[in-house]
């Protein structure tokens, strides 16, 4: 069974729908990637799973019905999402940014394994956790809220455009720890992105919004041979 | 000399009220940028229960002003979930509305059920000046000091070094980046109300063995709670504490050396607020938000 399954989500801001029945798969273990062109649905297709979005249709995590749920109910089941923007604790700390992210959980030697590991991934953390968050630059603040998701330990992480505004060296970093965690640490990934051809060398699979919908999905070998996917979105 | 530095002590004195009150203003302020006009109110209705425990229970002060302060913390959880909450994500207008519903309600209730009546409210600390440097200092000014003090130093050991407080600081800054960590920011909202209304229940029952307890009685010094608050940066607990004595020894000044300052210091505590917003808006100790630019 799949850790994460959406049947037929409807999403809607007002009057305006943005999601018009998506279905999809998570396998557990995995990293999938969905592509697609602004205002596809990808945002709308996270904050749906996470609960920040009114929505219709059923989304299932590790055998849950969490269609319903609250956003923090959700987070409490283990799913870490990284927001848009990356939901920055801007005033305060590094630290209390991590700190934050352990919020729900009591196992103090847990936590702080999870702090060592995350200083693993990430090695300015340690002499910098005093430092404001907001003053951070952008590809450190899309670090620290990986680092943040990650002292959640979640099951399934969900990831909204990464290499978003970062200089190319620093996307590749960033992806090289996403490939990290996912194989180490065994968390699930859902990641979204606007740069196919990065996030295709790292998902096995990916789904293709257009306009709401699923358009394309597969491995991600077989949409980097399909002609259309190439010429929308790899670009060559 | 002598006669300006006795009106300053007496200030700092009076300042000490302003500012405990202005700390529940600054709370609340905290949890959801708004000025809870009812906190007044709702300390005088706390204090009121203090006085029913000591006249009728015939508790000593300080057990009722525990008592007190923990039945405080669960009425303004309260409010906030019964009545503000319905209210949550409305506009900022018609929370404050709500909170002067509150304020006459609270006002209303506390008259009906203890009556309007000037009642004498004997306090924690004698009332006896001690002679130092040839000023008159009263022990129980210098109580009341001490007490905003280790109120001041408890809240800022919650906010600092508590997972609590900083969950209270994300969500109120952060609402939706904290939900998805988990946090139940509505719960944070009301437990931001709670500190309040104890925060509010000590500054009660610290000013009503100075002057005496009705009903009205924290109404003028709300005013003068709001000027410390803005004074201090809205946002800032150790802003409200300078703020309060600020306005406080300010005020005393005015009462004594302009022609009718008596009479003009709510007026004066309004300039206060005026020209604060309009200088620094941010106050002596509020941050201006950090970011990179």
């Amino acid at each position: 069974m799949a850790l994460l399954e959406l049947a037929e989500v409807v999403a809607a801001y007002g009057p305006i729908t943005a999601l018009h029945g998506v279905s999809l798969k998570v396998e557990e273990g995995g990293v999938v990637a969905l592509l697609g062109a602004n205002g596809a649905g990808k945002t709308t297709t996270l904050r749906a799973i996470s609960g920040t979005v009114p929505k219709t249709g059923k989304v299932m995590f590790d055998g849950h019905d969490i269609s319903k749920r609250a956003p923090e109910q959700v987070a409490r089941l283990g799913i870490g999402h990284v927001p848009e923007g990356r939901g920055t604790l801007g005033q305060l700390t590094v630290w209390e940014n991590l700190q934050m992210g352990a919020y729900t959980r009591r196992d103090k030697a847990g936590i702080k394994a999870d702090y060592d590991r995350v200083c693993g991934y990430f090695t300015w953390i340690p002499s910098r956790r005093a430092q404001v968050a907001a003053t951070l630059s952008g590809g450190e603040q899309q670090m620290l809220a990986i680092a943040r998701a990650l002292m959640m330990r979640p099951r399934l992480l969900l990831l909204d455009e990464p290499s978003l505004g970062l200089a190319p060296i620093v996307v590749q970093e960033i992806f090289r720890i996403i490939r990290a965690i996912n194989e180490q640490d065994k968390v699930t990934i859902l990641v979204v992105e606007q740069n196919a051809n990065i996030a295709l060398q790292t998902a096995e699979h990916a789904y293709v919004l257009e306009v709401g919908r699923v358009a394309i999905s597969g491995s991600s070998t077989n949409l980097q041979k399909d002609e259309s996917v190439r010429r929308s979105y790899l670009g060559y | 000399m002598t006669a300006f530095l006795q009106q300053v002590v007496s200030g700092i004195a009076t300042g000490c009220i302003y500012a405990s009150l202005a700390l529940a203003l600054v709370l609340i302020y905290r949890a959801m940028d708004l000025a809870n006009f009812a906190q007044g109110e709702m300390a005088t209705f706390s204090t009121f229960m203090s006085y029913s425990l000591i006249e009728y229970a015939h508790l000593d002060f300080w057990t009722a002003f525990a008592i007190t302060i923990a039945l405080s913390f669960v009425l303004g959880v309260a409010i906030e979930r019964v009545v503000v909450r319905p209210f949550e994500g409305k506009p900022v207008l018609t929370l404050l509305i709500v909170t002067l519903g509150l304020f006459t309600m609270f006002n209303g209730i506390t008259g009906q059920i203890w009556g309007y009546v000037f009642k004498t409210y004997r306090g924690g600390f004698p009332s006896e000046p001690v002679v130092f440097g040839g000023l008159y200092i009263n022990k129980q000014d210098i109580g009341v000091l001490g007490v905003v003090l280790v109120m001041l130093l408890l809240l800022y050991l919650f906010f600092s070094r508590t997972k609590a407080g900083l969950a209270m600081r994300a969500a109120s800054l952060y609402p939706d980046s904290s939900k998805l960590l988990g946090v139940r920011v509505g719960w944070m909202l009301a437990l931001g109300w709670g500190l309040a209304a104890s925060v509010g229940a000590v500054s009660g029952m610290l000013v009503a063995p100075i002057i005496f307890l009705d009903p009205n009685m924290m109404q003028s010094i709300l005013l003068f709670a709001f000027a410390a608050a803005v004074l201090g940066g809205i946002e800032s607990p150790l802003g409200a504490v300078v703020g309060g004595i600020t306005i406080g020894v300010l005020m005393a000044l005015v009462g004594t050396y302009i022609p009718g300052g008596q009479d003009l210091r709510l007026a004066f505590g309004l300039i206060v607020i005026v020209v604060v917003l309009l200088v620094r808006p941010s106050g002596l100790f509020g941050r201006a938000s950090v970011r990179r630019v």
